[in-house]
């Protein structure tokens, strides 16, 4: 049988991989792939405490997590057309404009 | 049933996410990411989210992953990276660390206290047999968290709004550089 523990660990391990992945890649693309791996995992823990405690505002939390990620997607992916435009095939160790 | 569909959909999970982190090209590391989230919708579906999974296959695998694929295609970055060199001396090491003591301390929470037991009442509303999963949600969503509902449609439309005025062509900038150029 399996337990929300399993589920829970699971949901920690894609969220470690997501992390290292954001901090080891340079390509910007990758890193916003990254940030949804993490967010899914964040989803999975909200889904799993919903079902265990038997509470439907987990999956609330769930469908505005999803919202708002598809906002940054859009927001980002923009910002990385528009980086590129400017500075084609930049890494994010070449933008460092904002440096103080 | 439910423990052998949870433990195929773990792999595809997690194979999926170490294919985003480790292949060098984006495209490819796009269709791994469409792995992870179509096994993430079937642990949903496992956990009886029903409503969410249908969700995350047409917003994640269809909208999100699409439009990745589509700023791929737009910016012709489909080129393989080099992963085996290092930007950042020490970098790798320092974000292992990081993994192994996240990993290790949410393992360790989950290992050591005791989860799953409902101590109060539900403070949203219960999960019950009674109505249908899209019926449960839709009547908290548009009861207690109507305001902030109301507020992702600002939300989307703000976004919206700046992708358009971000990743619009500056006529401005077109002729400086054509006078640069001109020069």
């Amino acid at each position: 049988m399996v337990t929300a523990s399993w589920y829970l660990i699971l949901a920690a391990g894609l969220f470690t991989i997501g992390a290292v992945g954001l901090l080891v890649r340079r390509n910007p693309l990758i890193m916003f792939m990254c940030v949804e791996l993490m967010l899914n995992a964040v989803n999975l823990t909200f889904i799993t405490f919903g079902r265990e405690l038997g509470d439907i505002g987990g999956q609330v939390s769930v469908f505005f997590v999803l919202v708002v990620a598809a906002a940054e997607v859009v927001v980002g992916l923009a910002i990385v057309v528009a980086i590129n435009r400017r500075r084609p095939r930049a890494t994010a160790d070449d933008l460092s404009a904002l440096k103080g | 049933m439910e423990t052998a569909i949870f433990i195929v959909c773990a792999a595809i999970v997690l194979a999926g996410a170490l294919g985003v982190v480790l292949v060098r090209n984006p495209v490819h590391a796009a269709l791994s990411l469409v792995g992870t989230l179509f096994g993430m919708a079937v642990l949903f579906l496992n956990l009886e989210a029903h409503f969410l999974a249908a969700v995350q296959i047409i917003v994640y695998a269809g909208a999100i992953v699409v439009l990745f694929l589509f700023v791929i295609m737009l910016l012709g970055v489909d080129r393989l990276e080099d992963l085996s060199v290092e930007p950042i001396a020490g970098q790798r090491v320092l974000a292992a660390v990081v993994g192994l003591g996240t990993f290790g301390l949410a393992a360790a929470v989950l290992a050591t206290s005791d989860i799953g037991l409902p101590t109060q009442p539900a403070l949203t509303g219960p999960i019950t047999d009674q109505y249908s999963n899209l019926r449960q949600i839709a009547d908290v969503l548009f009861t207690d968290y109507v305001y902030a509902f109301e507020a992702t449609a600002a939300l989307l439309t703000i976004s919206v709004v700046g992708a358009v005025v971000m990743s619009r062509r500056m006529a401005r900038d077109d002729q400086a550089r054509q006078s640069a150029q001109d020069d």
